[in-house]
């Protein structure tokens, strides 16, 4: 009888993580996972036409816009590229630059849920389609996910950039300017994220700690701010790991 | 070396580390698997990381035109206002605040 009992709770814990949801099949799950990307391509798409528009005004040619996106699928990144590219910038240069403004990337694998894909390109394409809206909206509803869903939605999140980026680019011709203040609909969509990841008052160290390093980075060094920050927070929650560890070891004594 | 040369080699070099970039850490992590440590990283960060992202976000949109200060404070309480009491519909959220940005950046 407890045996069976401890089956069924290890089986509830397995079903739980990457299994579907009751009644769900896959076909539902990526009409969810699609339903779920709208509130960031809201934000990506307008960016992503942005972005064609500038690589035909500075006038590299057409494909590069599809092209950087494509390899890198970063938006960040790659509108800071255009300008360094138009000015011919040495391939070192370059290289550093990705490797600087991309490499907040390391700290997502925490605790993005790579675990529930098994397909071997699948897991290659989810990592390498791994960017930050995806990580901020699997970050904000841990323990939901299954593979259609988080395949889906990086995916859509993919079509969405690359396609405004094209859009962008044919119509860079005829347009003058773009819909001012648009931009903003990045800046609403991780409000909103931050405010579902932080639904309980146990969070609310996590928030202060992020904060203090976050006020020190925009003092100490404006130019990197959202590195450092993220390297200061991490090396802050290590420190409080650390912390608790010796908390824990002090009342078993 | 020509242009067509440079924009290839830009994406090549873009890929290899971009993908390094995301693919390493979670090869690194694997034997960390059991570790207390990574645990108690992967529940405290994304509230952090978000509020970082958020707050940068906001800055780097700031920066292109400091006379947004008052749109962003409005549109960002909206965005909050309308999250918290419409019941967490992101699309709704994210709409009301840019339509709120937009407008007041348009208007003023």
């Amino acid at each position: 009888m407890i045996a069976d009992m401890t089956n069924v709770s290890i089986e509830a814990v397995r079903r739980s993580e990457g299994e579907l949801p009751e009644g769900a099949t896959p076909r539902s799950e990526i009409a969810t996972g699609i339903r779920l990307s709208f509130a960031a391509g809201l934000g990506m798409f307008p960016i992503g036409i942005a972005f064609g528009v500038l690589v035909m005004q500075t006038g590299l040619p057409w494909w590069t816009a599809p092209g950087l996106s494509i390899a890198i699928f970063g938006g960040s990144v790659e509108l800071l590229l255009v300008g360094l590219m138009a000015a011919a910038t040495p391939l070192a240069t370059i290289a550093l630059t990705i490797l600087l403004v991309n490499f907040r990337h390391v700290f997502y694998a925490f605790s993005f849920p790579l675990r529930v894909v098994r397909h071997p390109l699948a897991r290659f394409y989810s990592v390498y389609a791994l960017i930050d809206e995806a990580y901020a909206v699997t970050a904000a509803s841990p323990g939901t996910w299954n593979r259609y869903r988080l395949i889906a939605m990086q995916a859509a999140f993919h079509s969405y950039w690359v396609g405004g980026g094209l859009v962008g680019v044919a119509l860079a011709s005829f347009i003058p300017g773009t819909i001012e203040g648009l931009e903003f609909a990045l800046c609403a969509l991780f409000i909103t994220l931050t405010l579902d990841a932080c639904r309980s008052r146990k969070q609310v160290p996590s928030l202060v700690l992020a904060g203090l390093s976050l006020g020190v980075s925009l003092v100490m060094v404006p130019d990197d701010a959202l590195f450092a920050a993220m390297l200061g927070f991490v090396a802050l929650l290590i420190a409080r790991h650390l912390l608790g560890a010796r908390r824990r070891a002090g009342a078993q004594r | 070396m020509t242009q067509t040369a440079y924009i290839l080699a830009v994406m090549a070099i873009g890929f290899a580390i971009t993908f390094a970039l995301r693919a390493v850490p979670f090869a690194a992590l694997r034997p960390l698997r059991e570790s207390r440590l990574v645990a108690d990283l992967a529940l405290w960060m994304p509230v952090g990381i978000l509020a970082i992202l958020t707050v940068t976000t906001l800055r780097s949109s700031l920066e292109a035109d400091a006379s947004r200060l008052l749109p962003a404070a409005l549109a960002t309480a909206v965005t909050v206002a309308v999250h918290l009491v419409g019941g967490r519909r992101t699309l709704l959220s994210v709409g009301a605040g840019t339509v709120t940005f937009v407008l007041l950046v348009n208007l003023l």
